[in-house]
């Protein structure tokens, strides 16, 4: 089956008695015609990417334009001195999502997640976590499958680019994917699992992309950092049994419509938001000085 | 789009259009010259141009040249890399009328002089699109096996063709036919679900009627054989 609603996927799960993970891994099967094995592996890949990228950051790296690199590391060594306000879990996830993100923009590798400018958001939450819960490999795997079937909902439904929908449609739907899958990972109901889903989403609704001199680096990197912790807050209210007023396919359904909205000068074009301020505008100025030879 | 464009691809940073997409179109380039590029122009389009170096699109246009692929941790060094393997390359930005906003055009040339000229867009994600190649329209992604016949505009040609590949077992996804005046020369664009092996591409090359083959084999996936799932 293709992942056009998420209704449609817990219709699905009431059907055959499998679990999210189970259906989005049986879609991706039929899909691409690979066995679950073929599946599973490349899924494999796709985790053992972001925590290599993970485990090589040292925080030494600067984007081409130096407005990026290094904050994950400081942010790191803040948490680890036991000064976070946010406490150990949550403080952790903000030094990953940092890392994750400046890893993007100082061009080493990472996994687009859904895009690469919000790809700090879901390994964010999952990396720290693997320190503070039992949690096997394969329990990672169903967590990315039920991110990645999130995100398959989204892209089909409202679209996860910033160009066609702001932030809202990269950062927001990273978040989303995220929230959606620590709920899945506490072993949380389908319902939980949507209720997480559509606060994520609603939480950053109308969300600009307005990227300094159009590069993802201000404010994309911090931007992962709201994503990350937007997710957590999503999946513990969902946990603890808050529920979202809006059913979540109407929840994505709005975020496509807001997105249609917004002006193109805040649809990635860098003429807009951040992007327009004076500092914004100096520092395109500056990149785009005669190339060098 | 299926769940790995989601989560994925696992590239380069820090765009999957403009860095990703662009390695993409770079390999492209090289596997459809056939050999190892000596010398590369390339004409960068809209906001390939505009943003074009602070996302690394030059590095890694370069870097697909050499054969790189997205994910690549040699992309960021791509101009030294380039030095080393006796690429030449010139980067200028170009006006194309009604072209995708991250489009680029790349004249290359190779050791033995043979010369190739593609237009390509990087419309997402990392997918590419190849719109002209040389100076004949085309549309095809890299996403299936893709062959590129350069034949005769004359009857019987096509058929044979195709009657080649349905006896090997070949499926045809999508096939195109483009030519440039009548009578003159076509390109044939066949995008095919199966590899083509290169003994069948040249015997496809010797073919009357047939001017030249070009075969771009889709980029492999992981070798995941010895995968056993209850290990995780
Ligand atoms: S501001 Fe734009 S480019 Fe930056 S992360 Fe958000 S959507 Fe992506």
């Amino acid at each position: 089956m293709s992942l056009d609603s998420m209704s449609q996927i817990f219709e699905e799960m009431e059907r055959s008695g499998l679990q999210f993970w189970e259906v989005v891994l049986a879609s991706d099967m039929e899909e691409r015609q690979v066995t679950r094995a073929e599946s599973i592996a490349k899924m494999l890949t796709v985790w053992r990417a972001m925590q290599d990228a993970a485990d090589s950051y040292t925080g030494r790296s600067r984007s081409v334009s130096g407005l990026v690199g290094g904050d994950g590391m400081k942010m790191r060594q803040y948490s680890i001195r036991g000064q976070a306000m946010s406490g150990g879990y949550v403080s952790e996830v903000i030094a990953e999502a940092l890392s994750m993100a400046e890893s993007n923009a100082c061009m080493r590798r990472i996994v687009a997640a859904p895009t690469a400018g919000a790809c700090g958001v879901l390994p964010a939450v999952l990396l720290p976590l693997c320190k503070y819960e039992e949690l096997t490999q394969h329990q990672i795997l169903e967590a990315l499958y039920v991110a990645s079937g999130i995100g398959s909902v989204i892209a089909y439904r409202a679209g996860i680019s910033g160009a066609a929908g702001g932030c809202q449609a990269e950062i927001g739907s990273a978040a989303a994917m995220a929230a959606g899958a620590l709920v899945a990972l506490r072993r949380g109901t389908k319902e939980q699992i949507g209720h997480a889903v559509a606060m994520a989403l609603k939480n950053l609704m109308g969300l600009a992309c307005d990227p300094v001199a159009g590069l993802v680096e201000v404010p994309c990197v911090k931007r992962n950092v709201i994503g990350a912790v937007d997710a957590v807050s999503a999946a513990d209210m969902a946990l603890a049994g808050v529920e979202s007023r809006i059913p979540v396919d109407e929840v994505i359904d709005a975020m496509g419509e807001v997105g249609r909205r917004l002006p193109v000068e805040l649809r990635e074009t860098a003429l807009g938001g951040l992007a327009a301020t004076p500092t914004g505008r100096a520092v395109k100025k500056r990149l785009h000085g005669p190339r060098p030879e | 789009m299926n769940i790995f464009d989601i989560l994925g691809p696992v590239m380069v940073g820090p765009s999957s259009s403009h860095t990703a997409g662009a390695a993409r179109i770079g390999a492209m380039a090289r596997t459809l010259l056939g050999e190892e590029p000596a010398e590369a122009k390339l004409h960068l389009h809209g906001s390939f141009a505009e943003s074009g170096p602070g996302h690394g699109t030059d590095r890694a246009l370069v870097a697909g040249l050499l054969g790189m692929k997205p994910d690549d941790l040699r992309i960021p060094n791509a101009f030294a890399e380039a030095e080393k393997a006796g690429l030449s390359y010139a980067f200028d930005t170009v006006d194309l009328r009604d072209a995708h906003p991250n489009t680029v055009v790349i004249e290359v040339t190779g050791r033995s002089g043979r010369t190739l000229e593609l237009q390509a867009s990087s419309v997402g994600g990392g997918r590419i699109l190849v719109t002209k190649v040389d100076g004949v329209d085309v549309g095809f992604t890299g996403e299936y096996n893709t062959l590129i016949i350069r034949n005769q505009d004359e009857n019987g040609v096509v058929a044979a063709v195709t009657t080649i590949l349905n006896q090997l077992r070949i499926n045809v996804a999508n096939m195109s036919l483009c030519r440039s005046r009548r009578g003159g020369s076509a390109l044939m664009v066949i995008e095919t679900d199966q590899h083509i092996k290169p003994h069948q591409v040249s015997f496809m090359s010797d073919l009357e009627g047939i001017l030249s083959v070009i075969y771009y084999d889709k980029e492999e996936e992981d070798d995941v054989s010895g995968f056993d799932e209850s290990n995780l």
